[in-house]
């Protein structure tokens, strides 16, 4: 289920901008790992090429390797299209689908990509992803209500649903809980450990002690100045990163002496 | 809306200037503007009797509200500071427009309600018959009979029918070629100098004036049938049809549709497109089944005010279908009436030269109900994109 | 177009690699898009092409012109004189009652009427312009026949009301009334969407800094929207030019004339075109559609003008 990310001499670009710079990593499958760093070192830009969300933008592309247990995501003949359907990824705001019901927000990968479920098929998908996003009980009675009208906290639960219904090997996951309150934040870190049993798990946050909480690994990404790519300066335990950081930045940002 | 939370709190102060009082002080007593006005009329009456013959109300009532509004000024001014003078002065201005605004509005649907309604309730058929076999010997006689009259011959369903077949056509043509296009420059075109020369020319096609886009297309339709006929005179004789009018609308219809759902696609929030494309569907999915639902009220309601705009045009119908008396559902055959054009020609042309009335008759009944079938679609568009807007379901 | 779904695609697609199915999807779809957008451009491409094809044989010197006239510019000019004449009376009278409403809705009413009034004058906006035809045929006109009287009496050594005052109302300045009040919802409608972007920030800091409420909208709203209220009036100024029905019904046209207050005297373009088509053949014909081309280009310059004064302010406006 679960698949190893590696990143070999990543280079991400924004039209002739060079946002991120040399990124070599290596994501072990079933684990958590989270993106330190101050604001603009490329952390969510690095995240979002990944699965090759990054070129959505125009003039954005990257050069370099990057192995989905050992193949290239970003070889010629490879289609984004499916390294998307197993790579999934929850945004920072969250974003279910206005005109879909809560049950077909789950459904909407199958749904959108015209599969044809049964019945029991369906409800069975909706009820697992509800359950593994820790949503069902407060929403079995109202699956056919706009998922619109879901709480903050309970849209982006919707949403990881949303993404783990489709099954991928890896989740990605940019600033999940920046929008949402401390008890929803709670509810979603939670899930987020449940979570790297099924999964490779990526998470981008601004929040060292959320990255503390949930992480089994931490890599930490600076800049050098504006207008400087963001590179990856230290990756390691969690543990080591916020305690015994072997580089002079990352021992700078973790103490919150700059950032 | 926005505007409202700013303007709110002056509306208030103006509202209660007592509770000013202690701050500003020098506030002028409230009966100065009722002082004013009177003066204004009475003065206004004076002028009006000496300027004009008679005493018309409109003279009366356009001098009146001028010495007010100065009125109004000094007042203010010798009673508090200038700032608040012209403060008021310019509030009293834009009232005045507003005013000013609504008299032509109140006008002609008061004359197009009041001269048609009498002939729409009294000769009901109106809607249905043609003016097949109708003469002006016929309107003559009805005129002779006097008040109240017989039936009025004819009617403009031929009319009607002409406009519902021309707009359908003009619709099937414009509105996909209008949302394909919105979509490329919203989904693909990525603001490359493509989709901007689209843009542009967009732009451009918006300002073609009606008659002209009636002139292309009896320009085209014609060369059209002489490559496939001939430069013969049958050739000219087929191109006024329903079918070249539809064409001419479809010209003033497409960059209104390309524009209403280009907008429409814009606010559609980026957030939505990358959750789907992040779940592993394709492009074409994801815009036809999360961002064309998302903004389907807002293209609706922008198609309709779209079929609205198009089914009032006389000018470009005129001049590329013809004039028919008689019922014809068939665009690609014969010439072919809509409701606007039966308006003009009833008018310009009547029925019987000597005995316009019921012809005029028969124009505004026509009137009333074009400006209600316009005044409908405006409406459904508004319901379309109030009842279809995506739900938040709190 | 069966697309791989998720649960299936997990199996066979331990690969990344292979077929794109379903891809052919993304192509024909975005295909058609480019088609239609290329079509668009095709229409006004074919548009400028017939027209300057058939207008040709009236426009060349020495064309064989079936007016009694010349040049085609001998018959053109004073039809795009009137043209222009009725449009510009049309933007004198509309647009300082069409920026005060916008003001109005936007500022000045209370809430529980701005939003009807805004309605309202949308509607004005849809009626059709044949109706506004028959109104100001039928109704203002007559209405009108005093009025002019009364100007020539007491202005009428003012070139625009001299000779003798029409007996049926049908004039260029009755035309010129009628469409004032088409273009003064267009131009409503947009002053009042930008007076109501303007930044909250921004009027809340002029009114705390104790302005009085025109002040305020002085300081902020003007500024803000001025591009956009030169380009509205352009825009009105486009339709304005353009409209066709409503001069055709109410003015009784003629030779050229600077007295607004006569019958039988000026021509627009639309209308003459209007007018004469439905009986035109041959030579006739290409001089209506040449006249058709000018009112194009007129219309076309006018509507430039109105983007690119919108284009050049846009990053000034903070409207995006």
């Amino acid at each position: 289920m679960s698949k190893r990310i590696q990143a070999n001499d990543v280079d991400v670009y924004y039209g002739t901008f060079k946002a991120v710079e040399g990124v070599n990593i290596d994501i072990a499958p079933r684990t958590v790992t989270a993106f330190i760093g101050p604001s603009g070192c490329g952390k969510t830009t690095f995240l979002r090429s990944i699965n090759r969300m990054h070129e959505v933008l125009p003039g954005a592309h990257v050069e370099g390797e990057l192995l989905l247990d050992g193949e290239n995501i970003y070889a010629s003949n490879v289609d984004p299209v499916r390294v998307r359907s197993q790579i999934g990824m929850v945004f920072q705001r969250p974003n279910p689908f206005p005109t879909m019901s809560i049950r077909d927000n789950v459904l909407a990968g199958y749904k959108l990509n015209g599969t044809r479920l049964s019945k029991a098929r369906a409800d069975e998908i909706v009820e697992t992803s509800l359950r593994g996003a820790n949503l069902w009980n407060e929403v079995k009675d109202r699956l056919d209500k706009p998922g619109s009208g879901l709480s903050g906290g309970q849209q982006q639960r919707l949403c990881i649903a949303r993404s783990i219904a489709v099954q991928p090997d890896v989740i990605l996951m940019d600033e999940p809980c920046s929008a949402l309150d401390p008890i929803s934040t709670l509810a979603v870190e939670d899930l987020i450990n449940e979570m790297k049993e099924q999964y490779t798990v990526i998470i981008v946050t601004h929040n060292m002690q959320q990255a503390a909480r949930v992480a089994d690994k931490t890599a930490f990404f600076n800049i050098q100045g504006v207008g400087e790519p963001g590179k990856l300066i230290e990756f390691d335990e969690t543990n080591t990163i916020f305690n015994n950081p072997s580089n002079q930045q990352t021992e700078d940002y973790v103490s919150g002496r700059f950032g | 809306m926005s505007s409202t939370v700013t303007t709110t709190p002056p509306t208030e102060t103006d509202l209660r200037p007592r509770r000013q009082e202690s701050l500003s002080g020098g506030r002028k007593p409230g009966w100065v503007w009722i002082a004013v006005l009177v003066g204004a009329a009475v003065i206004g009456a004076g002028l009006t009797l000496l300027l004009a013959e008679g005493f018309p109300i409109a003279a009366f009532l356009v001098i009146t509200a001028i010495l007010y509004v100065l009125g109004m000024y000094v007042a203010t001014r010798a009673m508090e500071n200038r700032r608040r003078a012209t403060d008021g002065l310019w509030r009293n201005l834009v009232w005045l427009a507003f005013l000013i605004a609504l008299a032509p509005l109140v006008s002609v649907l008061w004359s197009v309600v009041a001269t048609g309604l009498p002939t729409l309730v009294n000769n009901p058929h109106v809607m249905a018959y043609d003016m097949q076999g109708v003469t002006g010997v016929d309107d003559s006689n009805w005129i002779d009979a006097g008040t109240p009259a017989g039936e009025l011959a004819g009617g403009f369903g031929h009319a009607l029918v002409g406009t519902v077949v021309i707009t359908l056509i003009a619709t099937i043509i414009s509105v996909p070629i209008g949302m394909l296009t919105s979509i490329y420059l919203v989904e693909y075109g990525r603001d490359g100098w493509f989709s901007r020369a689209i843009i542009f020319f967009v732009d451009v096609m918006t300002g073609i004036p009606s008659i002209v886009a009636g002139l292309f297309a009896y320009a085209a339709v014609t060369w059209v049938l002489e490559q496939v006929m001939g430069s013969r005179p049958e050739a000219l004789q087929n191109v006024q049809m329903g079918f070249t009018a539809a064409i001419a609308l479809s010209v003033l219809m497409i960059p209104v549709v390309v524009r209403s759902t280009e907008e429409m696609l814009r606010v559609v929030p980026n957030e939505l497109r990358e959750g789907s494309y992040a779940l592993g569907v394709r492009k074409w999915q994801t815009i036809a089944k999360v961002v064309l639902p998302t903004a389907i009220s807002g293209i609706a309601s922008g198609v309709t005010l779209a079929i609205a705009r198009v089914a009032g045009e006389t000018a470009p119908i005129l001049v590329t279908a013809g004039f028919a008396v008689n019922v014809n559902w068939d665009p690609f055959d014969n010439w072919m009436t809509a409701l606007p054009v039966f308006i003009y020609r009833q008018l310009v042309a009547p029925t019987s030269p000597t005995a316009a009335d019921p012809s005029t008759a028969r124009a505004w009944a026509a009137a009333l109900v074009l400006v209600a079938i316009v005044m409908a679609l405006n409406l459904l568009a508004r319901v379309i994109a109030k009842a279809f807007a995506p739900k938040s379901g709190r | 177009m069966s697309t791989p779904a998720p649960a299936t695609a997990r199996e066979s697609s331990a690969s990344l690699r292979g077929s794109r199915a379903g891809s052919a999807g993304d192509s024909i779809f975005s295909g058609l898009a480019l088609a239609s957008a290329v079509v668009i451009l095709l229409v006004l491409a074919f548009v400028a092409i017939f027209l300057v094809s058939e207008a040709l044989p009236a426009i060349r010197p020495g064309a064989d012109l079936d007016s009694p006239v010349d040049s085609f510019f001998e018959y053109v000019w004073p039809l795009m004189a009137g043209t222009v004449m009725a449009a510009i009376i049309a933007l004198l009278l509309a647009t300082p009652v069409a920026v005060g409403v916008a003001l109005f809705i936007s500022h000045y009413a209370p809430p529980r009427i701005a939003k009807p009034v805004g309605f309202v004058i949308d509607l004005l906006a849809a009626i059709p312009s044949v109706v506004y035809g028959v109104w100001g045929w039928l109704t203002l006109a007559p209405l009108m026949v005093p009025i002019y009287g009364w100007l020539n009496e007491h202005l009428g050594f003012i070139p625009f009301f001299a000779g003798a005052p029409t007996t049926t109302g049908r004039t260029l300045l009755t035309s010129g009334i009628v469409l004032s009040v088409m273009v003064l919802p267009i131009i409503t409608a947009l002053c009042r969407e930008i007076f109501t972007q303007t930044p909250i920030l921004h009027q809340e800091a002029a009114l705390g800094l104790g302005a009085t409420r025109w002040e305020m909208i002085k300081m902020t709203v003007f500024p803000f929207a001025r591009a956009g209220i030169v380009s509205s009036i352009m825009l009105g100024l486009g339709r304005a030019l353009g409209e066709t029905m409503a001069v055709t019904m109410v003015l009784s046209g003629g030779i050229f004339s600077w007295s607004l207050i006569q019958s039988g005297r000026n021509q627009t373009i639309p209308s003459e075109i209007a007018l004469n088509f439905p009986e035109a053949f041959g030579m006739r014909l290409n001089e209506l559609i040449a006249a058709g081309l000018m009112l194009f280009i007129i219309t076309l310059a006018v509507n430039m003008i109105a983007r690119a004064i919108v284009n050049k302010h846009k990053e000034f406006s903070g409207a995006n």
